[in-house]
């Protein structure tokens, strides 16, 4: 089967994704050997759902986007892979967010995760994974620089072998 | 999405997308993408299966460990059981996002 990328785009958004503008200084490959066997990997899950610790930790800033359309909220989020269905709110004004807080698998599978170490397929889970808020536009640049590094170094301290990344 | 996984695997960490919009993806280089036919806000499916959500998240982590080079795409076999109409209208958001309210004024 072949992904259509465009099944579900509103068709004025179309041309806009079938030929993104180039990102200056992301025109080489890159690449990572995974290393270990996967039964033995650590791996972490990371959503650009905008999720968050409902009661704990801050949304992600919307109201800013309502007031700046091509602005989106460049911080993270960590959260605990102990995370108990109910426990996260979503900062996303791109899509419904019925079914993710509905069923946060939808978005960031912890159980499903949990299911794979408990069969031997994966080797643990990381203790923390990690949100961030998709819409980036204006926000890539700091994305890039101050995001990507924390969350990098986040990664590196919770032993993660590889990340499995899921746009909404 | 795919710029931060270029970054992160780029810093010595293996990524895989798991995505709705491949095409994107191959366009700005993900390392590993593995392509998904869902409604947008479904990356691992519908809510409730958890069969789907295995298959996907599974597939994910085989293409993670797995692929042996750049630029590897698996595109999964995985019809969504909703019709397409239904679903279109479905994944979006009560109010349109702000980007696509402002399109729309400029249109007007």
């Amino acid at each position: 089967m072949r992904v259509d990328s465009f099944t579900y785009l509103p068709r004025s958004f179309r041309a806009r994704f079938e030929r993104p503008a180039p990102v200056p200084g992301e025109d080489a490959e890159v690449w990572a050997p995974f290393e270990p066997r996967l039964a033995d990997a650590t791996i972490g899950l990371l959503s650009s759902a905008g999720l968050y610790l409902e009661g704990v930790q801050d949304p992600f800033d919307v109201e800013r986007e309502r007031n700046e359309p091509m602005w989106g909220d460049p911080s993270w989020r960590a959260i605990p892979h102990a995370v108990a269905q109910g426990g996260l709110g979503m900062s996303h004004l791109h899509v419904n967010p019925a079914d993710v807080l509905a069923d946060h698998e939808v978005a960031l599978p912890v159980r499903t995760l949990d299911a794979l170490v408990s069969d031997g397929i994966v080797g643990a889970s990381a203790g923390t994974h990690v949100s961030v808020m998709g819409y980036q536009e204006a926000g890539l640049v700091e994305w890039r620089e101050r995001t990507a590094p924390a969350v990098v170094e986040l990664l590196r301290d919770e032993g993660v072998d590889g990340i499995v990344l899921a746009p909404v | 999405m795919p710029v931060l996984a270029r970054r992160i695997e780029a810093a010595g960490i293996p990524t895989v997308l798991v995505t709705m919009m491949p095409d994107l993806a191959d366009h700005l280089l993900a390392p590993r993408t593995l392509g998904v036919q869902f409604p947008y806000g479904h990356p691992f499916g519908m809510p409730g299966d958890a069969g789907m959500h295995r298959r996907v998240l599974e597939a994910a982590a085989t293409l993670l460990a797995g692929a042996a080079k750049p630029g590897t795409r698996v595109d999964l076999d995985i019809e969504w059981p909703v019709p397409a109409k239904e679903a279109y209208r479905t994944w979006q958001p009560e109010e349109p996002s702000p980007i696509v309210a402002y399109f729309l004024r400029q249109r007007a």
